[in-house]
């Protein structure tokens, strides 16, 4: 394992890290929070003396680096992230216990939402907006932006190809130009368009600034965190449509922007991904609005909760305008299957993404085809191309070790003695990074309840859910932290 | 500059690696999806799969968008088919081809319009004409030339007896009574950028650049070698062989050719009938010894394996063979082949490289752009040939007032007919030719570049 190359990018990220909590800093100082100010200045001083640290420690580094690197790199550049994140939350004392902050950053990095503040309107707006923030370079993923940013050069530069594949979400991640930093330009300036154009709107529905960069952010990252207690209840039907449109945006992936951009529209059109998931949204939102209409007495009430709840699971974002905890049943149980199979592969959002159940289904059905007709040869393909052996039995592993690694944590978490459905929810919104499960972690209640150990598993599962495991799993095998 | 590059095998590879070098957009096509991942991890670009050839698959890579193709897949025909599909797609874009196979040089040649071709490279026959060269001038190990063939860096190697041990550079002239310069040393596998003072060392090998004329007398008066090539041994009949007997078919060595497969030797013999045309395995030691291998000139192993062709010359030298030129296509990565008494190692696939990074250096920027490329002391170091116009910087200025980057070396500037080894007085002037020999990692693309001065540098990983 190469550490000094990998402390190189260390230094990248927490540079990055401290320029993106100078705005925090200056709302803090211009609001005159003092605590919260003393939080992020402490923070600042700590990283820069991390920097120097690790700029010494680094220098004449290697420059092998493969894919056990790049895995490695990403993993541990996320947990970096969110410890030294976390610090303001900590120091600010307005989240007295380290392991509270902890789960908050992370929960935050992740774009998951889930949040352990009792009252989110008691936070000072320099540590709402560092939370909100931390959901928009969580989304699309800070090593992304290392790459856009900064110009690699030199020997066996194709490493970078290793950490996208490591922090971009879905089974098959591949450049959109030949160079890397093109493409994660590319992605950047995608998200930061749609970012503003969101901000825009929710201005023109008279949200107040402050909320509508942090409903932005929250959006964007399809994170979640809300600068209210009710989330998006008390704002106008305007905005909460304005941002179910978004969120479903956000869920899309984001090489499909980059084809309309070149109008390509036939094959963005076509994308099977993109049918399943606009099919799954409409089904639901059809299904849900007619179980709840009973509640709401009102067809334009029902479907936009329906279609709020809905957009919101399934992009993992985690907003909510209703507490869908009181709604019905099958409404309930529609929402925890969407929390499963989550946003499509390449957007800001979690789960196990579309293309993933897509390739699932596909395989399924071959081997029962197969279980028929045992010398039939079949070929799956995805949007006409055939898809490689290797990916559909990686898909079918990953299947394996996610349900693996929820059940597990399901175990460890039912310690606690809540509810199955209290435990069991919360264990699928922290790893699918969605933030409200149901009952005792629904949208009314937080995730204060659990004991230490149990934030620290769920801090684990979010870490896990959003690099997709391999990067947090590869951190505890005992061979990666060997020096070469 | 966008450049696809179809067929990601050993030559692919190379230029993939000299290209991204370049700051280029690569792009990859081929039929194999496991040569393309390894091709995406090692490098920054994109792979696509696909036959080259076949018009939707350079349609859906958006052949329209590229300015540059290179085939360079293992079949001739697919190469010449691949150019001409994709400039029926683009008229605008530039096609280079590999055509290896001797029967369709001269047609690929005489029908590139009807091909689509702009360019065409031919790995084995730029071997076999460096072979000729070297085989022409023996005690130079390795030769590249500049204004037009005017002008040349060739290797030397100091040998334990030679006049030039323990020599400082300052004293050189006195010795070699010749206008030569030392641009580049390679000692324990560190490539120098020597001074006045530098000594020469045994077993160092040494950079020479001098006028073409003067080659003869810089041999002659380091008691390298007077005598002259009559005896060639070739080990191996392949396409190199082949190009090398048709050069040498000029000149008055006498050729002799050991080759195992008998069809191959047939198709030899028919087409050189002066040539001794052996049916055997150059494994064989009986063969070689029976063959002459105490009595020739000069020995090249030209086989497909490189570790055969090791092999033959390491024996051709214990025998004491005067020269020894090596086929070495892989193996010389290792980087310990440079330490074996092998000869001049010859890699086809380097050389035609070099000549399509100049070529692209020449569409980048038409205005400045190197004229000749060639990589010196294993790659350590650059020489280029520029020509001066009137946008270079410091023309009439004499060499001593500029400052030039670091490891960046003058090495001669041919002005008319003349052809000057610039000392510290020198000037050069528009019209000019310059060689430039650039030691370390920075590419020079214009002779501007070798100017120091204030510059930005990326993070380097």
């Amino acid at each position: 394992m190469n550490f000094k190359m990998i402390g190189r990018f260390f230094v990248l990220i927490l540079s990055i890290e401290a320029a993106f909590m100078l705005p925090a800093l200056g709302i803090s100082i211009a609001d005159g929070t003092h605590a919260a100010t003393k939080g992020f200045l402490y923070t600042l001083a700590i990283m820069l003396a991390l920097i120097l640290c690790l700029g010494m420690y680094s220098r004449r580094a290697k420059k092998s680096f493969f894919a056990k690197e790049g895995l490695f790199c990403v993993g541990l550049s996320w947990i970096l992230m969110s410890v030294v994140g976390c610090l303001p939350f900590y120091l600010s004392g307005e989240i007295p216990s380290y392991v509270d902050a902890l789960f908050e950053m992370v929960s935050g990095f992740t774009t998951t939402g889930a949040s352990i503040v009792p009252n989110v309107e008691a936070l000072s707006r320099s540590i709402l907006y560092w939370r909100s923030f931390s959901h928009w370079l969580g989304g699309m993923g800070v090593l992304v932006f290392v790459l856009a940013v900064i110009p690699v050069s030199g020997k066996n530069e194709g490493f970078t190809m290793h950490l996208l594949r490591a922090e971009s979400p879905g089974p098959n991640v591949g450049k959109l130009v030949p160079k890397m930093r093109q493409t994660a330009a590319v992605l950047y300036l995608t998200y930061i368009g749609l970012t503003v154009i969101n901000f825009l709107f929710l201005l023109a529905g008279d949200m107040p600034v402050f909320d509508s960069i942090c409903t932005a952010f929250g959006t964007a990252g399809t994170g979640g965190f809300g600068v209210k207690a009710d989330s998006m209840e008390s704002y106008s039907p305007y905005l909460q449509n304005v941002t179910t449109v978004f969120m479903l945006l956000f869920g899309i992936n984001f090489s499909c922007y980059y084809l309309l951009l070149l109008r390509h529209f036939r094959a963005v059109l076509g994308d099977e991904e993109l049918r399943l998931y606009l099919g799954l949204v409409l089904a639901s939102i059809a299904l849900i609005s007619v179980n709840i209409y009973h509640i709401y007495q009102s067809t334009g009430d029902s479907i936009r909760h329906a279609a709020f709840q809905v957009s919101s699971i399934i992009t993992t974002t985690g907003f909510s305008t209703a507490d869908f905890d009181l709604w019905p049943s099958l409404s309930k149980g529609i929402l925890l299957v969407l929390m499963a199979i989550g946003a499509c592969a390449g957007s800001t959002g979690g789960g196990f993404k579309c293309a993933r159940v897509l390739l699932c289904l596909k395989s399924a059905r071959r081997n029962l085809r197969q279980v028929l007709r045992p010398n039939r040869v079949e070929v799956i393909r995805v949007n006409r191309e055939p898809v490689a052996e290797k990916v559909i039995a990686n898909t079918n592993a990953y299947l394996a070790i996610y349900v693996g690694l929820l059940a597990l944590s399901f175990l460890v978490v039912s310690f606690d003695g809540f509810s199955v459905t209290t435990n069991f929810s919360a264990v699928m919104a922290c790893f699918n990074n969605i933030g409200p499960g149901l009952e005792a972690v629904g949208p009314s209640c937080n995730f204060s309840l659990y004991s230490g150990f149990s934030k620290g598993i769920l801090i684990f599962d979010m870490l896990a859910g959003r690099l997709e495991i391999f990067p947090i799993l590869v951190l505890f095998s005992p061979g990666t932290w060997k020096k070469n | 500059m966008k450049i696809m590059i179809a067929g990601y095998g050993q030559v692919g590879e190379m230029l993939v690696r000299e290209l991204s070098e370049e700051g280029h957009d690569l792009t990859l096509l081929d039929d194999n999806p496991a040569v393309l991942e390894a091709g995406m991890e090692r490098y920054d670009v994109i792979a696509l799969q696909g036959n080259c050839a076949s018009m939707q698959a350079l349609k859906s890579a958006n052949i329209e968008q590229f300015d540059l193709l290179i085939a360079c897949t293992g079949s001739d025909e697919l190469n010449m088919l691949c150019c001409m599909t994709a400039h029926a797609l683009n008229n605008g874009i530039h096609t280079i081809a590999r055509i290896r196979d001797p029967e369709y040089t001269e047609q690929a040649y005489t029908m590139r319009d009807a091909f689509g071709l702009s360019f065409l490279f031919n790995p084995e026959q730029q071997a076999a004409e460096e072979i000729s060269r070297l085989l022409k001038l023996p005690g130079f190990f390795k030769r590249d030339s500049f204004a037009k063939g005017r002008v040349e860096i060739v290797e030397l190697r100091i040998e334990p007896k030679s006049k030039l041990c323990e020599v400082p550079l300052s004293t050189l002239y006195s010795i070699v009574k010749c206008r030569v310069l030392v641009c580049s040393v390679v000692r324990d596998g560190t490539a120098y950028t020597p001074d006045g003072r530098f000594i020469l060392k045994e077993g160092d090998r040494v950079f020479v650049t001098a006028p073409t004329d003067n080659l003869a007398q810089l041999l002659k008066n380091l008691d390298i070698v007077t005598r002259k090539n009559h005896r060639v041994l070739i080990a191996g009949g392949g396409t190199v062989a082949y190009y090398l007997a048709q050069i040498l078919r000029r000149s008055s060595m006498q050729i002799t050719v050991i080759e195992s497969n008998h069809d191959r030797c047939l198709e030899l013999a028919a087409d050189f009938p002066d040539a001794n045309v052996i049916f055997g395995d150059a494994r064989s030691q009986s063969l070689l010894e029976s063959e002459g291998i105490d009595n020739t000139d000069a020995l090249v192993s030209l086989t497909g394996l490189d570790e055969l062709n090791m092999m033959i010359s390491l024996y051709g030298k214990t025998r004491s063979v005067p020269q020894i030129i090596t086929r070495m296509e892989y193996l010389d990565e290792f980087g310990i082949t440079a330490q074996l008494p092998l000869g001049s190692l010859i890699c086809p696939r380097k050389l035609c490289c070099n000549n399509i990074v100049r070529y692209v250096r020449a569409l980048q920027n038409q205005s400045g752009a190197a004229l000749t490329v060639h990589s010196i002391a294993d790659g350590h170091a650059e020489a280029m040939e520029f020509e001066i116009d009137e946008h270079t910087l410091h023309c009439g200025e004499p060499l001593k007032k500029l400052s030039l980057r670091k490891n960046v070396l003058l090495v001669t500037i041919t002005h008319g007919h003349e052809i000057v080894i610039p000392n510290g007085d020198s000037t050069f002037r528009v019209g000019d030719t310059v060689v430039v020999v650039a030691g370390g990692d920075t590419p020079i693309h214009q002779f501007n570049d070798v100017f120091a001065r204030q510059r930005t540098v990326g993070y380097e990983f």
